[in-house]
């Protein structure tokens, strides 16, 4: 009997298969370049840094939601990949590769939560990172996690999107949206525009209102506005967590080469947080831009603008009890903390903030290409954040906003698993019920 | 023996530690270059306002979630430093060898700081014990480089009280004070060096991107 | 360049267009664009029925549309655009559509000669490009990047050969992609397969594709390059025919390779967009030099000046001595000629247009919302309203101008000794 709770047996076929095939040779193979040629100095001083203190433990979900298991805290993530890896210089079993695979694509998000525990500020994140992408070049990652990157490598979106759906979708939002507020168009290919709005393939694809309620917004807000009709309107990369970032830097080039094409002056993009980690950080990065070559804007960012501006006002506020999520890639990733509770402040009426919150808060263990890692691993995902289903359980809301998506799909993952009878809504959704939309725009 | 010990033996320490940490140093310039992402993100006024955070007792999270520990951390570093410094032992023979040194503080001062450190080191080895989570990723390196640390400590506070012959004692204070020099730049223990480096790098990483990260 | 010779290049302004008026009249104006001569001015408007049509130079076309979006001028001055009633979409011409209906049309594409049209089209749920209506005789579960011929007369595409399962990672990595011409595939079989072009002639084809998770290489007609790289970007062939010449990654850094050899021996940080001379014997590229500072490199030489944020394709000038690139630094846009920047900086400049034979550089940019003429870093003439790019007469002597002043549509040419005055 374990002291600590227990995941279901789990079968993924395109990890089975690919240790399957993997000879010891090409591990070590793959390892070597790996730590030899693509990683240095950040590898080397933090594996030699580490004093094993394990410090970090507290601040991993994980960790915490799993009874403390000591195989859960950030440290002994590590320890159990790349410190194997390094010592043994690469010559481990494929079974071994396994495991770490598990580890490394299951069991850490990535949050960079342990990176604010450590005294040394060691950067777990990273180096499990680094575990992904030797997974990745040895074929060793979840069967819809590397579907999802096959698709970026396709369409250049997460979501096997044809364009002709991209666009088509687009043109029947603003078929609704015309509806509600006169000339709400969607501005397709508007070169010289001030805004390329951009979004992750999840909205066209199964939540496409979300792209209707931003036509709205922008109309009210009166923005100059376009979005792309080519490939390049996907800003979300979920190659930047399979560890594959050469198709990582393909889609975070043509993304930016397309805000570009339209001469805009920024791009916002919507209530998503890997995305814009992606297209801000990891992907300019790899193709050598130190930041993102055009201004990105999150949608956080933008409704405060907007609503401080008073662009938008609020008609009446949101009435249900609410609480916050704050997603690691826009607060922790950005320090939009502030902003998102001056928007939520704006907009609802009763607010119970997460306690801890800000750059503090626990991840939604859904981001970091763990949800993507599809319906095999859900229950290990919900074992792994129970401590977030306590936290939404002590703030007596009915719904939590999340302005990402990936904490959106997680956290109702979490609420149906712990049953905590609420809900999750982006902040989009809220906004257009509340805002105030002038007479004469009411279609 | 003791006459070696005494003379070259410490030499040879602190120039393995001086000359250890310097190359551990030049030998990182190489790397950070490659790794393309560090240089430019450095940004001196965060990697301070990192480096105070985590400097000062208390002025963290996770300093605060763990009272006990950061309480004897910090008592163990600062004691380990600044002991040695002041031991009137240690600055007359610094004053012998350069014709100079510095005041020294009360014999019983140094008496308590050293038991700290012991202490300390005694902590930290139970915490490893006992700690399910810190057991998991201990080695037994992990002693060996507590024994290291504390062992000069032990030797001299030893030696000090005459506990044992006295002269055997000495010697192996200093054999021990040597190892442990030595042992910063080529061991875990380099953590010394590396703290700032990895700090400011990881402060410039959060305000980067407008985030604490304390 | 003789192509806008017979064009009217007598100085003067010609108001076309009430724009303004255009607002009033229809319920909704939502795109507008002139041809490229500037004789006719295209709007795409909302009736108060909701119908889209096109109006150009104040005449409505006869037929009005549920949808209507995409208007382009060829450059023999044809207005086309992408048309939808009863769910049925097409291309439309001058107020003609297509006899060919389909479930959808997108990306449409003047041939060089501007007379044709290609466009990706999907039918019963498969997929195939189109040319001037006629489908290719094979349809395909995906098509996606498509170039023409230059001759206009065959069009090629990335293909999907193999039908995708539901997350099916080891059929993927099996290959699924190719390339198709005029609907007939290449035997050969990829990952992924990227952004087919065709050389001059319109005989060869190249394309980027991937032949294992993280090989990258250049397929020509079907036959990949001997060497493999880390990844690869657009190739492009030299212009006097024979070798393709890439951006390829190497050790984690880039440089250039023709026919599968490195050509360049400088490594960058990046590299991309390379582009050659008019005469073949020169080549440039945007590059990093270092982490972060990127500017433009000609046969491996790269300027000395860097810039921080970004540099766009290089452009040959007209005299065929310098180059200049559009650069954005501090997030300020400005253009460089030959590494040396402007001294005046922009909110947003466009592609530098260069005189034909001589070395002055004109572009649009804009400032505070409205838009500038600027040669040679020099603003010349008022601010507009709206300005679409200009263009040189052939003897490089005016340019013509196309504005929006004071509500109005207004077509100009000015000669040049006139603007920089
Ligand atoms: C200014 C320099 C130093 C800094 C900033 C520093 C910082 C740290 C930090 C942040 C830790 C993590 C755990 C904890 O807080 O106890 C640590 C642990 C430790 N340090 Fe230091 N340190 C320094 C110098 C030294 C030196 C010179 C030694 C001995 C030669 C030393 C020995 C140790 C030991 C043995 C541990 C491990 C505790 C354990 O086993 O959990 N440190 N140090
Ligand atoms: S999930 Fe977050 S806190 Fe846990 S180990 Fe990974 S990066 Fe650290
Ligand atoms: S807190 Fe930092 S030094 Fe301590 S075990 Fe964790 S990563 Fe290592």
């Amino acid at each position: 009997m374990s002291l600590y709770p227990v995941n279901k047996p789990v079968t993924d076929v395109a990890i089975d298969t690919g240790i399957a095939r993997l000879t010891t040779e090409q591990i070590e193979r793959t390892v070597q370049r790996v730590l030899t040629k693509e990683c240095s100095a950040r590898l080397q001083v933090f594996l030699d840094t580490c004093v094993h203190c394990g410090l970090c433990a507290e601040a991993c979900h994980s960790y915490l939601s799993r009874d403390k298991d000591p195989r859960y805290a950030p440290v002994a993530k590590v320890k159990d990949t790349l410190w194997e890896l390094v010592e043994r210089k690469g010559r481990v079993e494929p079974e071994s590769i396994r495991r770490m695979a598990e580890i490394a694509f299951v069991e850490c998000g990535v949050c960079r939560r342990c990176s604010m525990y450590c005294p040394f500020g060691i950067d777990i994140a990273y180096l499990i990172m680094t575990v992904r992408r030797i997974c990745n070049l040895l074929g060793v990652v979840p069967q819809y996690l590397q579907d999802t990157t096959n698709s970026h490598a396709v369409t250049l979106n997460q979501m096997w999107v044809h364009e002709d759906e991209w666009i088509d979708t687009v043109q029947w939002q603003e078929d609704e949206a015309i509806t509600e507020v006169t000339a709400a168009r969607i501005p397709l290919e508007k070169e010289g525009a001030d805004v390329m709005y951009s979004v992750i393939a999840p909205e066209p694809k199964i939540l496409a209102q979300l792209i209707n309620n931003m036509a709205l917004i922008m109309r009210v807000a009166g923005i100059d506005w376009t979005m792309p009709a080519t490939d390049g309107w996907d800003n979300s990369n979920m190659a930047m967590y399979s560890g594959d970032f050469e198709v990582m830097g393909r889609v975070e080039k043509l993304h930016w080469e397309t805000a570009q094409r339209l001469k805009v002056k920024r791009v916002v993009m919507g209530e998503c947080g890997h995305a814009f980690r992606g297209a801000v950080y990891d992907g300019p990065r790899w193709l050598a831009w130190r930041q993102a070559p055009v201004t990105m804007v999150h949608a956080i960012d933008f409704y405060y603008e907007l609503i401080k501006s008073g662009r938008i006002k609020i008609k009446q506020k949101y009435e249900p009890p609410v609480t916050l999520q704050d997603p690691c890639n826009t607060v922790r990733g950005m320090g939009l903390g502030k902003k998102v509770r001056y928007v939520v402040g704006a907009m609802c009426e009763n607010f119970a903030d997460m306690q801890p919150n800000y750059e503090h808060n626990y991840c939604c263990n859904a981001g970091g290409g763990l949800i993507n890692c599809g319906p095999p691993w859900k229950h290990s995902r919900m074992l792994s954040n129970r401590v977030k289903a306590e936290q939404l359980a002590a703030t007596g809301a009915e719904i939590c906003i999340t302005p990402c998506h990936n904490c959106h799909s997680g956290i109702e993952d979490v609420i149906g698993f712990y049953d905590l009878g609420m809900h999750t809504k982006f902040i989009s959704e809220i906004l257009v019920e509340c805002m105030e939309i002038p007479e004469a725009m009411k279609a | 023996m003791y006459e070696f010990v005494r003379g070259p033996l410490v030499w040879l320490a602190f120039a393995a530690l001086i000359g250890g940490g310097v190359w551990r140093l030049v030998a990182l310039i190489g790397p950070t270059r490659k790794d393309k992402v560090i240089l430019p993100y450095l940004h001196p006024g965060y990697a301070v306002r990192s480096l105070t955070h985590w400097l000062v007792p208390y002025n963290t999270v996770n300093m605060r979630l763990r009272p006990l520990f950061t309480m004897v951390s910090f008592l163990f570093h600062i004691c380990l430093l600044v002991s040695p410094l002041f031991l009137a032992a240690h600055t007359e023979v610094f004053a012998a060898t350069f014709g100079f040194a510095w005041g020294s503080w009360p014999g019983a001062w140094a008496d308590w700081m050293t038991v700290i450190v012991i202490a300390g080191g005694v902590f930290f080895a139970l915490r490893r014990i006992a700690d399910p989570t810190v057991r998991y990723v201990t080695r037994w390196t992990d002693f060996a480089l507590l024994a290291v640390v504390i062992a000069p400590f032990v030797t001299g506070l030893l030696a000090h009280l005459q506990v044992g012959p006295y002269r055997l004692m000495l010697t192996l204070h200093i054999v021990t004070g040597c190892i442990w020099l030595a042992a910063i730049p080529w061991t875990r223990l380099v953590h010394m060096i590396f703290f700032p480096l990895t700090r400011a790098y990881m402060g410039s990483e959060f305000g980067f991107r407008n985030a604490r990260d304390w | 360049m003789s192509r806008n010779g017979n064009w009217d290049w007598t100085p003067g302004r010609k108001p076309l267009a009430d724009v303004a008026g255009l607002r009033q009249q229809y319920r909704e104006l939502l795109e507008m664009l002139p041809s490229p001569d500037g004789e006719r001015f295209a709007a795409l408007v909302v009736g108060e029925d909701g119908r889209m049509t096109a109006v150009v130079n104040g005449e409505s076309w006869p037929e009005t549309y549920e949808r209507l979006w995409y208007l382009r001028f060829s450059a023999q001055g044809k207005l086309a655009g992408l048309a939808m009633n009863d769910y049925a979409w097409t291309v439309a011409v001058d107020g003609r559509t297509w006899d060919e209906t389909f479930e959808f049309v997108w990306d449409p594409r003047f041939t060089a000669d501007g007379l044709g049209i290609a466009a990706l089209i999907k039918q019963d749920n498969r997929y195939a490009v189109a040319l001037n209506g006629q489908p290719w005789p094979q349809l395909y579960d995906m098509v996606r990047d498509y170039c023409v011929s230059g001759d206009g007369e065959r069009a090629a595409a990335t293909v999907q050969v193999e039908p995708r399962k539901e997350a099916d990672v080891e059929g993927f990595f099996a290959g699924t992609w190719s390339l198709a011409e005029q609907g007939e595939r290449w035997d050969e079989k990829f990952i992924n397969i990227w952004e087919p072009i065709y050389d001059a002639t319109g005989r060869h084809i190249a394309a980027q594709v991937r032949t294992d998770i993280a090989d990258y290489t250049i397929a020509v007609d079907g036959k990949v390059w001997d060497r493999l790289f880390g990844c690869v970007w657009r190739p492009c062939f030299r212009p006097d025919g024979g070798a393709v010449i890439a951006p390829v990654r190497t050790d984690g850094n880039w440089t250039l390779a023709a026919d599968g050899e490195v050509i360049w021996p400088g490594r960058y940080a990046q590299l991309w967009q390379q582009r050659f001379s008019a005469d073949g014997q020169r080549l440039a590229a945007v590059v990093a030099t270092d982490f972060g500072r990127w500017t433009v490199a000609v046969d491996d030489r790269p300027w000395r000046r860097t810039f921080g944020e970004m540099v766009t394709a290089p452009t040959f000038v007209g005299d065929g001595k310098h180059i200049a690139a559009a650069v954005k630094d501090h997030d300020r846009w400005s253009i460089a000629v030959d590494g040396e920047a402007w001294d005046n900086d922009f909110d947003m400049v466009w592609e530098p247009v260069t005189q034909p034979g001589g070395s002055h550089v004109a572009v649009k940019a804009e400032r505070g919302g409205r838009y500038l003429l600027v040669i040679d870093g020099r603003q010349v003439g008022p601010d507009y309203e709206m300005l679409w790019p200009h263009c040189f007469a052939p003897d490089g002597q005016s340019v013509l101008l196309r504005t929006v002043q004071d509500g109005k549509y207004v077509r100009e040419v000015v000669p040049l000794a006139q603007l920089l005055g």
